[in-house]
C-alpha cells in the first residue's frame, strides 16, 4: 500500500470537512439525526478499536489476568472513569500493564 | 487589563490546551514509527494532516495492514464532527476573506474550537480572526514540535514498540472514551462496538471497524430513543 498517497488523501478529507460550511457551505445544513449520530462516532469508533486488542492482543481471545493488555485497558478506563484525568489513567493504567507484563 | 493583541490572547488561552495535546504528539511521533511509517510520513501527517484522533487510528490502522479505502473511510468517520465546528462558526465569519476562511479551516481542531467559539459566542467580536489565527498556530506550532520529539525518541530507541509502546494507543483510547460512559446511550454504543468488532475481528481490510463502528452509532441512537420514551412515560 503507498503510505504517501494515504496521508495525502487523509489530509484532503480532513480539510474538506473542516472547509466543508467555512469555505463552500453557505446553503449546507445538516439533518438533525446527522447530527445526534456524530456525537456517538467517537464513543464507537475508540471501543472498536480497543476491545479487539484488549481481549484478543495476539488474535485469539484471551481472558486471563495474566493477559496485560486486559488489566492495563481495566485500570486505565477505571481510573479515567472516576478521575476524568486523561493522563494519570495513561500513566497508571500502563503501571499495571508493565506489572502483569515483566513482574508476574 | 491592559489590552494584549487578539492573536497573543488567542495563542494564551491555548495554553492548557497544549499542555494536554503534549504527551500525545510524542506518543502518536513514537508509535507511527513502529507502525512501519518512516519519519517523513510521520512528520507529514502532522503537517498536512493535523487531526490527532484520526493520526492515531490511521497509525492503528497502518500496522494491522488496513486497505487504503479503509483509512480514508475512517478519517472520514472519525473527523466528520469538524464539519459541525466548521457550521457552528460560520456565521461569525461569512463576511470574511475567502483566503482567511480556508486558512483557518486547516486548522480547526476541537481544542481551537472550544477556545475561539467561546470567545465568539462571549460577543468579544473584535479581532476575531487574529485570535482564532493565535489559537491555531500555538496549536499547529505545539502538535509539530511534540511529534519531531516522538520520532526523535522512537528513532533512538529502537524496538521501542516491544516496550509496550502498542498497549499506549489503547490506553491513550480507553483514557479519552472512559468518561463519557457515564452517559446511558454512549456506554450502549461502546458496547455494541466493542462486540462487534471482537466477533469480526478476522475480517480482511479492517472491515471489523467500520461494521463496528456503524453498529455503535445506530445502538447510541436506539438506546437515546429508547431512554427518551422512557421519560416520557414516566412523566
Amino acid at each position: 500500500m503507498n503510505h504517501w498517497l494515504t496521508i495525502i488523501g487523509m489530509a484532503v478529507l480532513t480539510f474538506l470537512i473542516r472547509a466543508s460550511f467555512l469555505v463552500f457551505g453557505q446553503g449546507l445544513t445538516f439533518p438533525p439525526l446527522v447530527k445526534r449520530a456524530l456525537r456517538y462516532v467517537p464513543v464507537a469508533v475508540l471501543p472498536a478499536l480497543v476491545v479487539p486488542m484488549a481481549l484478543a492482543p495476539q488474535g485469539e481471545i484471551w481472558l486471563a489476568p495474566s493477559n496485560p493488555y486486559l488489566i492495563g485497558t481495566l485500570v486505565a478506563g477505571a481510573v479515567a472513569f472516576f478521575s476524568r484525568n486523561t493522563l494519570a489513567a495513561i500513566v497508571v493504567g500502563f503501571i499495571a500493564y508493565g506489572a502483569v507484563k515483566w513482574l508476574l | 487589563m491592559a489590552a494584549s493583541s487578539p492573536f497573543l490572547a488567542g495563542a494564551r488561552d491555548s495554553v492548557p490546551m497544549l499542555v494536554g495535546a503534549a504527551p500525545f504528539g510524542v506518543i502518536f511521533g513514537t508509535l507511527a514509527l513502529g507502525s512501519g511509517l518512516s519519519s517523513a510520513q510521520t512528520l507529514a501527517m502532522s503537517l498536512i494532516v493535523f487531526a490527532g484522533s484520526s493520526q492515531f487510528v490511521a497509525a492503528t490502522l497502518f500496522a494491522g495492514g488496513a486497505a487504503l479505502p479503509v483509512i480514508w473511510l475512517t478519517t472520514f468517520v472519525v473527523n466528520l464532527r469538524h464539519a459541525l465546528y466548521s457550521a457552528t462558526l460560520l456565521p461569525y465569519a461569512r463576511d470574511w476573506p475567502l483566503g482567511w476562511r480556508a486558512m483557518l479551516s486547516f486548522w480547526l481542531t476541537d481544542e481551537t474550537f472550544a477556545v475561539v467559539e467561546h470567545r465568539l459566542r462571549e460577543g468579544l467580536l473584535e479581532g476575531g480572526r487574529a485570535y482564532w489565527l493565535g489559537s491555531s498556530l500555538a496549536m499547529y506550532s505545539n502538535w509539530l514540535l511534540w511529534t519531531v520529539v516522538g520520532v526523535v525518541i522512537g528513532e533512538a530507541v529502537p524496538g521501542l514498540a516491544g516496550w509496550g509502546l502498542d498497549f499506549a494507543m489503547v490506553a491513550t483510547f480507553v483514557a479519552i472514551v472512559a468518561p463519557a460512559l457515564k452517559h446511558r446511550p454512549s456506554l450502549a454504543a461502546a458496547c455494541t462496538a466493542g462486540t462487534v468488532a471482537l466477533v469480526a475481528r478476522h475480517l480482511p481490510y479492517k472491515l471489523d471497524l467500520m461494521a463496528a463502528a456503524a453498529a455503535g452509532v445506530v445502538a447510541g441512537l436506539l438506546a437515546e430513543r429508547l431512554s427518551g420514551r422512557q421519560e416520557e412515560v414516566a412523566a
